[in-house]
């Protein structure tokens, strides 16, 4: 009967479809790696994460510029947007009145989907000039690092919010019959509580930071140097890939397939770190 | 206290800077000669967006007729298929993984194998096949919620009336689980509409009309940025920033819609 | 221990120690009874001693569940249900099953009755609208819906959702009926069209139903089985026989206490 037929073929294609994203991960670790591996071989690791100059037509690859540039501005953006979105996320979970919060949840929802292009746009139309007053050409870190608030400000946001909903009610009603004040009882026991959700959210837009790329191309400034005041221009690593790769030949582009390598074992740190977090947090709460 | 509201405050600045800012700049550029008018390139950015749009529906759309038959099928394995055992588990590292692989290295990875090794160039198959890879993981994940949603009772009430395993997939399960489905459907349409670096190292820069899958293209967004770093016409930036904002309101609309009416359907009629 | 009296010599479905484990808990312990065609056969006990697993035993609705294991003879008309060779999904058309809430697909009325025959590979619309009509007279829901099939099936009453799962267990033409407490999630006047409804499905189709209602048993069955959980909680077999005699004359005491009330 054709229908036992059918009953066996789908389940082998569903199978074949499930297997497709491990495949697909695999054929990335093998192209990105394969790619990268003369960079290494012929640069030397150490000389190509600790070099300071990344001089390609001169044979130069050292990208600890590019990988300061990634980090001073991952850290900026995150101390910005983290008490930011906190702050939003226990205004939304907890302290707005109905509406209010009907206004500002769908507003958070679209600056979600908003594309980063729009976001540099901005950064590049409103926030170079205003930072330019300051000193220097504005194109600068401190552009970027608030730029990149403002793209990972809504995540924090709504997963934030999430797991402080997620507080069970007996937490705030135990906390407020011992005679704590509102706030007390938010900082004291509604936020330890959520800390698995918050800091999941943490993570997830830290990563979200180290992974942007065309935002940060449009108001860093790209230029390959120490970021040595919040004014300075700089380049992150995921900049210098996107740039260069075009043209790039040889050594050149395998060095910038290298620097995808060091960008993707970053990321897999961060999840490791998130999964440590969240088990951490979540068995503290007896939730496993 | 303060704290708090400030925190609020500051939030609804910002979005209404950087949403307010380019509706106000970018709507009054948005004529219809600008929507069909191909744009002219060089420094003064002249012309409009005609290719653009194009380019990016032809782009979305091969995206999606690859991306849905593979994503829904991963999908329904995992919902129903899948026993609990470490081959499983591989699967579902596999895709939480790929969730988190920034958009570049997609593009990297696209740029080694369908530009260079498999010599589709810089083309729409090229970036689309890339867009697939980077968007398997959240069709996969939304579509098992909107089946995994489906009440129990439903999948035991076929199987008893003699209903093949697949029968009662593709019968009962899928048609229920149906609005959530095309919720993640056009979840992912959202991103890719707004996916920029993959792109970038994929489609090439060509503002001409595609006219097959191996011609080269350029998205609205790859436009704005374009637009922002090769010429002035910041005004011309912002109304392309607008038709963006604008669809994603569309779609944000059309989704929560949808899910609205995914419960009403769950529920029975009134 | 079993007790047993048989009300013919061949059930339609006859179990002999029959065993039942999930893992490494058992439910059910040494089984053993022959229910008869063409009647009601009731299932009654105190709740968790194993009356409905027993019960997705006979159309294995249990295959679902991991760790399933079970032993001894289940047969239907002298063929074992549990061999490597049978079809299973012929089987459930055989052996229908009504559930405990009514759980109609979230489509219209006439798609909910099609569903069955359409599975099994009936196409034709005249077909079709046939067995949907004959299905919906024979669980006496037709009056009230002949008139809006293309309704979704949601909106109907309780009563009526559960009379319109009869109707499309009925659709694909089984011959033997199991219920699992169809009528504890409805009213009492929608439980007695119900009961009416078994008695008349009785006298085509041989119906197994589970129930806490013992008052439910002794106006419905012919034959009732009296389940109970030993101290490791399997469930046993404590006694079987014609509904009159069971209720009016238990043999064991057990069965006594349970009806008299004295606990459950």
């Amino acid at each position: 009967m054709t229908r036992y037929f059918t009953d066996r073929l789908a389940r082998y294609v569903v199978f074949i479809s499930a297997t497709v994203s491990f495949i697909i991960l695999l054929a990335i670790a093998i192209f990105v790696f394969i790619d990268g591996l003369p960079a290494f071989k012929e640069i030397g690791v150490f000389e190509f994460l600790f070099g300071t100059v990344w001089r390609p037509g001169q044979g130069q690859y050292g990208i600890l510029t590019m990988i300061v540039g990634s980090i001073v501005v991952t850290v900026g953006s995150l101390l910005l947007a983290i008490p930011l979105g906190i702050a939003c996320a226990i205004l939304l979970a907890e302290v707005a009145p109905f509406r209010v919060r009907q206004f500002l949840r769908p507003a958070v929802e679209l600056l979600v989907g908003i594309p980063s292009v729009v976001y540099g746009l901005v950064g590049l139309v409103l926030l170079v000039p205003a930072v330019r007053q300051l000193g220097g050409n504005g194109f600068s870190v401190l552009a970027a690092a608030i730029v990149l608030m403002a793209m990972v400000l809504p995540t924090i946001i709504s997963i934030s919010e999430d797991s402080l909903r997620a507080v069970p009610q007996s937490y705030r009603e135990g906390a407020l019959a011992l005679g704590a004040t509102r706030w007390q009882m938010i900082s004291r026991v509604l936020l330890p509580a959520a800390r698995s959700g918050i800091g999941a959210s943490i993570v997830l837009g830290m990563g979200r930071a180290v992974g942007e790329t065309m935002a940060m191309i449009m108001v860093i400034g790209n230029s390959i140097v120490f970021p040595t005041s919040p004014l300075s221009p700089a380049r992150t690593l995921t900049g210098n890939i996107a740039v260069e790769i075009n043209y790039a030949t040889g050594v050149h582009e395998s060095a910038l397939f290298a620097t995808g390598i060091v960008l993707f074992i970053f990321i897999l740190l961060l999840n490791s770190i998130a999964v440590i977090v969240f088990k951490r947090g979540a068995s503290a709460q007896n939730l496993t | 206290m303060v704290y708090v509201w400030g925190g609020g405050v500051i939030t609804v600045l910002i979005l209404l800077v950087v949403i307010g800012y380019v509706l106000v700049q970018g709507l009054p550029g948005l004529t219809l000669d600008f929507l069909l008018t191909p744009p002219q390139g060089g420094l003064s950015g002249e012309g409009g967006i005609s290719t653009v749009i194009v380019s990016t529906i032809y782009l979305v759309a091969v995206t999606i007729i690859i991306l849905v038959p593979v994503g829904l099928g991963a999908a329904v394995y995992l919902a129903e298929y899948a026993p609990n055992n470490r081959l499983t588990r591989l699967i579902r590292y596999g895709v939480e993984t790929l969730a988190g692989v920034p958009s570049i290295i997609f593009g990297l990875f696209g740029f080694a194998l369908f530009v260079t090794v498999l010599h589709f160039n810089f083309s729409i198959l090229s970036g689309a096949l890339t867009l697939v890879c980077l968007l398997l993981p959240t069709m996969i994940r939304t579509s098992e919620e909107a089946i995994k949603s489906v009440p129990y009772a439903h999948r035991e009430a076929a199987l008893a009336l003699g209903a093949t395993r697949w029968q009662m997939v593709s019968r009962v399960l899928l048609p229920t689980a149906l609005p959530g489905i095309v919720t993640a459907v056009i979840l992912c349409i959202g991103r890719a509409i707004e996916e920029t670096a993959c792109l970038y190292v994929t489609l090439g820069g060509s503002a001409a009309m595609p006219s097959s899958l191996l011609s080269g293209g350029r998205t609205l967004s790859l436009h704005v940025f374009y637009l922002a770093m090769e010429t002035r016409a910041f005004d011309k930036a912002m109304a392309t920033g607008a038709v963006l904002i604008i669809t994603i309101i569309i779609i944000n609309t059309i989704t929560n819609w949808l899910s609205y009416r995914f419960q009403k359907r769950m529920k029975g009629t009134s | 221990m079993t007790i047993y009296n048989q009300a013919c010599d061949c059930g339609k479905i006859s179990a002999r120690q029959v065993d039942l484990y999930y893992g490494n808990f058992q439910a059910l312990r040494n089984i053993t009874l022959e229910i008869p065609q063409c009647a009601i056969t009731a299932i009654i006990g105190p709740s968790g001693c194993g009356k409905s697993s027993f019960l997705r035993l006979l159309n294995r609705m249990n295959d679902i569940i991991n760790g399933v294991r079970v032993g001894g003879v289940l047969q239907l008309d002298g063929v074992s249900i549990y061999d490597k060779t049978i079809d299973v999904v012929d089987l459930r058309k055989r052996v229908g099953m009504v559930f405990q809430k009514p759980n109609p697909f979230p489509m219209s009325i006439y798609d909910n009755i099609a569903f069955g025959p359409r599975q099994h590979g009936t196409r034709s619309r005249h077909n079709l609208d046939e067995i949907v009509t004959r299905s919906l007279q024979q669980s006496a829901l037709w009056d009230e819906v002949e008139d809006k099939l293309g309704q979704s099936a949601l909106a109907l009453s309780g009563g009526q959702q559960q009379r319109l799962c009869i109707a499309r267990v009925l659709a694909v033409e089984p011959e033997v009926i199991l219920m699992d407490e169809p009528c504890s999630a409805l009213d009492p006047i929608a439980t007695l069209r119900i009961e009416d409804l078994m008695r008349t499905l009785a006298r085509d189709y041989t119906i197994v139903i589970v129930t806490h209602n013992m008052q439910q048993a002794a106006r419905v069955s012919d034959m009732a089985a009296f389940f109970m959980m030993e101290e490791d909680r399997a469930g046993t077999l404590v006694e079987y026989g014609k509904t009159s005699q069971i209720f009016t004359n238990p043999k064991d005491k057990r069965t006594e206490d349970y009806i008299t009330g004295r606990f459950g």
